[in-house]
Parts: structure tokens; sequence; C-alpha cells
């Protein structure tokens, strides 16, 4: 029999994990991007792995303090948003989406690549650069939270941290968003030439918010590195499109629609997966192995993403008025 | 020294709008020069491959004035307007705003100084709302700032003043009650009218319309017409592509003809009208033979052309 109990408390642990939070930090910097500027960025993947390379490179290798792993991090995205915007913001915003889908696989090869295995660990990635974060933690030792969200200290430390800043750059995209800043920035979106001929520097908005965005996809790969090894092929573009997904789901131009979408994103999936697991246990889908299950997921997931966008295609939060209007 | 007579009120006694006459030099020849321009253009050539679209040696806009740049399909007159306000590069040549030479300042450079344009293809910023896209035209936000847009405590008070500004114009041009409105829920011809408020918001001295009047139907175009009196009457200058001779007529102070290109005659409206250099760059060398039945098109423009004010 299917223990259904597991499932939807394994289910429910995805709900507050550092993973999703880190997801819901990087759709959040593409919902800056693509929600309300309308720059395609097909590298969030990218500066994801500059995040989680720059975090754990600074400790590693040069045994800089969280702090100074962080604005190594930090900086590493901001160059890489400059040289990504400088020759691309000017042209058509097609050409942003092609640089920055083959920007991305190049730091991901270069993290892989033997060259620079002495550092970057190559294809085996990177680990054990989580003490000096846990060594912040104020908490003492013991468990925290209850039900399915029962964790140790340091875990419960690092969702502490994790949600804060997500909630942080929550807020703070929320406040631009209703300035008269935002108010540029989704004219932007809407028409940079109308923006231009009301004497805008177009340019430079678009690259304040390429690296606005950025900053949070950089922050969210030190985040979806904390709980785990760094390993360059969890940098592959599919990630990229996993996070469109979860903006897309919550609503792209929404401050809580990334998060939100997030959440969903890595309960369902959870969700399918220890079902089909344990339906394929209990024999209930005997055409299927185990293996084939463990795909099985995506699918699923990919199927409720689509019924969504078909029946919702302005996402859970986006606004339903401006369906009327898609062009 | 100045002759511009700039009426307090869009239309004279009569109901027709007061003309601005006696603003140039010399004779109303292609290039002359005038008592007081506001943008002075010179050899200004862009070309696209082997087409020559703007090939113009010297024009002068007069300031104060509405002065129409018109001309048949392909003379160059919105690339004229692209180079002019900075969305396209020329080849060559130089001009100069409100006496600052400005050839090669971007685009959002030459609008901060007060030279604003429309667009042919109006732009409406659709998912943004009608209050919006007013406020986007304001200068000097502090509040556009990325840092101080964080505090609002520091651009609070300049964005009640323009709402105030925006609310003010947005019922001159009969919008207020749509202000919470996506943009994209206007009409056509409401889409114009907010593009030329959303215009105003910055106080502009030049105003550059490409064709205002293109697919509004003839209801609004007549409150569009007052709209761009009153700029005069408010004491803008104003430059407008269009190719409807009536209204050219009935508003222009000033007629720039352009043709392949160039500038092939100017003068006052009733006057440009009849140069023969003008019914060539509309009909073609051939209109005084017989063009026949099958051309009516032709013989309408040609009435248009010929037809006096009623």
């Amino acid at each position: 029999m299917i223990d259904w109990g597991a499932i939807f408390s394994n289910a429910a642990v995805e709900l507050i994990s550092p993973t999703t939070a880190a997801y819901a930090l990087a759709a959040l910097g593409l919902a800056v991007h693509f929600g309300y500027t309308g720059l395609l960025n097909f590298g969030q993947a990218g500066f994801m792995a500059l995040g989680a390379y720059g975090y754990a490179i600074s400790i590693l290798t040069f045994g800089f303090p969280v702090w100074g792993a962080f604005l190594v991090g930090v900086g590493a995205s901001v160059i890489f948003a400059l040289i990504l915007g400088i020759p691309t913001l000017r042209l058509r915003a097609d050409y942003l989406a092609i640089v920055t889908i083959a920007a991305a696989e190049i730091v991901r090869l270069l993290f892989t690549t033997n060259t620079f295995a002495a550092v970057t660990g190559s294809a085996n990635g990177l680990s054990g650069y989580k003490n000096e974060f846990a060594a912040l933690n104020p908490l003492a030792e013991g468990s925290y939270g209850f039900g399915p969200f029962e964790n140790n200290a340091y875990d419960t430390w690092l969702r502490i941290v994790a949600w804060s800043i997500v909630i942080l750059a929550a807020l703070l995209v929320w406040q631009v968003m209703r300035s008269p800043w935002g108010r540029v920035i989704k004219g932007i979106r809407e028409d940079e030439d109308a923006v231009r001929a009301l004497g805008k520097n177009v340019y430079a908005y678009k690259m304040q918010s390429l690296i606005l965005g950025g900053v949070f996809g950089t922050v969210a790969g030190m985040i979806f590195a904390l709980p785990r090894a760094v390993v360059p092929s969890n940098y592959q573009t599919t990630l990229t499109f996993f996070i469109y997904a979860i903006l897309l789901l919550g609503g792209a131009a929404t401050v809580l629609g990334p998060i939100i979408g997030s959440m969903i994103f890595w309960v369902l999936l959870s969700f399918f997966s220890g079902f089909i697991a344990r339906a394929v246990e209990a024999g209930w889908l005997p055409f299927m192995t185990a293996i084939q299950g463990g795909q099985l997921r995506f699918i699923l997931v990919g199927v409720a993403i689509m019924l969504i966008v078909i029946f919702r295609p302005q996402g859970i939060f986006g606004n339903k008025k401006e369906l009327a209007f898609v062009r | 020294m100045s002759v511009n007579i700039v009426p307090t009120s869009p239309t004279g006694p009569s109901g027709k709008p007061v003309k601005t006459v006696d603003m140039h030099i010399g004779d109303a020849a292609p290039g002359c020069k005038k008592r007081d321009p506001i943008l002075v253009v010179d050899g200004v050539r862009r070309s696209f491959g082997g087409l020559t679209a703007v090939d113009v040696d010297h024009v002068e806009v007069p300031r104060g004035a509405i002065t129409a740049l018109i001309g048949p399909n392909g003379a160059g007159k919105t690339t004229l307007f692209n180079l002019l306000t900075g969305f396209d590069k020329p080849d060559s040549g130089a001009w100069t705003f409100d006496g600052r030479p400005i050839a090669g300042v971007p685009a959002f450079k030459v609008a901060r100084m007060g030279q604003i344009r429309t667009f042919q293809l109006t732009k409406a910023l659709g998912l943004l709302t009608v209050m919006d896209n007013m406020l986007l035209g304001a200068k000097g936000q502090s509040g556009e700032n990325f840092f101080r847009a964080l505090l609002p405590f520091l651009w609070r008070k300049q964005e009640t003043a323009n709402e105030a500004k925006a609310l003010d114009l947005l019922t001159r041009f009969k919008l207020d009650a749509k202000k919470d409105d996506y943009a994209a829920s206007l009409s056509g011809g409401q889409r114009k009218l907010l593009e030329m408020a959303r215009a105003l918001m910055s106080d502009p001295t030049l105003v550059m319309l490409d064709e205002p009047m293109a697919g509004v139907n003839p209801a609004l175009t007549q409150s569009l017409l007052d709209h761009i009196l009153n700029l005069k009457a408010q004491g803008m200058t104003v430059l407008f592509v269009e190719h409807d001779m009536h209204m050219v007529r009935h508003i222009a102070d000033w007629v720039i003809v352009m043709a392949e290109g160039k500038v092939v005659a100017e003068g006052d409206p009733h006057e440009v009208m009849k140069n023969p250099a003008v019914i060539d760059a509309y009909l073609g060398q051939h209109h005084d033979e017989d063009i026949g039945e099958d051309q009516p098109e032709h013989i309408e423009a040609l009435k248009e052309l010929l037809d006096d004010e009623r």
C-alpha cells in the first residue's frame, strides 16, 4: 500500500527548503529582467554558477570570510552583466537572448574544464565550504520546527537566512517597481523608443535592470550551493528553463509570483517523484521501472505547467486585465 | 528681433486660426533664411544602400509657428524626423536646435533639451495606465534614480506635483476619465491624443509630430487640430509631417515640401500649393496630360491641391 503520509510530508519539506528559496530568488531576478524590463535573459544559470563558484572558490582557495566571499560572487555577476550588456543592450531583445544562453554555457564549461581543476574541481565540483557559514549560526544545537519542517540547527539557520534574503529582495523589487524608476523600466518593456523619445537613457536603465536581476541570480546561486556541493552540471540551460517555468507559473511581472511559483514547483516535483516511486513499488505501474518513474515526474510537472499556462497565461498572480491586451 | 505674432487664442474672431506671417527673409525659396529659426539643418544626407533617402542642403524651421513638412510617400520626411531627433544617424551633416549643435547627440538627450517627438505608428505604452504614461513624460524626476527610488519620501512631493500636472493635461485632452485604464484599452485616436499629451508633460519648446492625423476619425480630427493650434498659442513651435492637404492649409503657417529626399519648395501654405515643383512632386511630371478616368485618386489629389480654402 502507498504511504501517503510520507509522500505529503516529503512534499511539504520542499515548501521552505533552501533550494526552493534559491529558485524563488533566481526567478525574482528573471521577473526583473523579463517580466518588468522585457529583457530576454536565458543565462540565469550562468549568474547562479558565478554566485556558487564565486562563494566556494573565495572560501576554499583564498580563505575569505563569508561576507568577502559574498561580495566576490556579487562582483563577478556585476562584471558578467556588464560584459553581456555592453554589446547587446543596444541591439534588439533577441540578441540578448542568444548572447546570454551562450555566455551561461561558456561559464559552465569554464568551470568544468580540467585546465582549472585545482581551483574549480572540474566536473567533480567543490565541497567543504560550509563551515564558515555554519560558524555564524547563532542557534544552539538541537532541532527546531515541527512536523515536516523540523530541522537541525544548521538547516534551520540556512532556511532563516535564505528566506530572509528572499523577503528582502521581494520588498526591494516591490518598492522600486512602484517608483518612477520602475515606471521607466515597465515603459521600456512596452516600447523602448517611446521611452527614449521622452528623454530617458534607456540603455542605462536596461543595464541597471540586468545587473539587479543578475545579482539576485548570483545570490540565489549561493543559497543553492549551501545545502549541497557545487557541481558544474547543476548549472545547465535546463536550470534556466526551470526558473522560467516558475516565473510563468507565478506571473511574470509580479513580486509574489516567483516565490509562490517556486514553492508550487518544488512541492509538485517532490509529490510526483514520491508518488511515482511508491506507485512503481506497489506495482501500480507494471510497465515502468523505477528509473523511468524518476523521469516521469518532470513530464508530469511539464504537463501541469502547460495546463496552467494554457488556462491561466498571466500566471497565478498576474493581472487578469492584462490578458485582454496580449500582443 | 522677432516679428512673430503669438496669438493668445488659437483662433481669431472669424473662427479661423490666426496665421503667423512674415517669418522668412528674402524669397520663399527652398532653404530660405528665417528671422528667428529654432532648428537649422545643414547638408544632412542619409542613404540606405544605393537609395539616398534624405539629402537636405539647408532648411530652417521658424520659431513659434506651425510648420508642416509635406511630400509624397518616400520623400524622406520620416527619415529626416528620425535624424533630427537622434533616432537615426546621418552619413553627413549638422544641425542646431535653439543654437546648440545636436548632430550626433543621442535621442534621449535631444528630448531633454526640449525637442520632443511623436511617432507615426502610435507608441502608447499599452500595459501602463494612462496616468503612468503621462508621468513617464515628466522631466528631471529624482525618483528615476535607482537608489533614490528606494526612498519614497525623496520623490513623493515631486510625484504629486507631476500627477496634478498630468491630470490637468488629461482633462484638456478629455482623457481624465480614462486615467486608471491601461493605455492598450484606448482607441487609436485616443492613443494619438495620449501621445501628444505625454509629450507636453516635459514642457517642450519644439514639438515634432509625425503624421498626427493618420488613422484618426474625422470627428476627432477637429479636436486634434485645436490641440495643435493650442500648442502654438502657448508659445511652442510645432513641426509636423502630414498628408492631409486640408489640414495643412488650415493650420500650418509655413510649409516645407520634400520630394526624393530634397527640399523642393517652401512657403506660405496657399502659395506653396501652386508651386509647379510641388505639383510635380505629387503628381509626377505629366500631370498636365490626360490622366484618364482610371486614376480617380489623381484627379482627387489635383482637386485638393488646387482647391481654394472654403
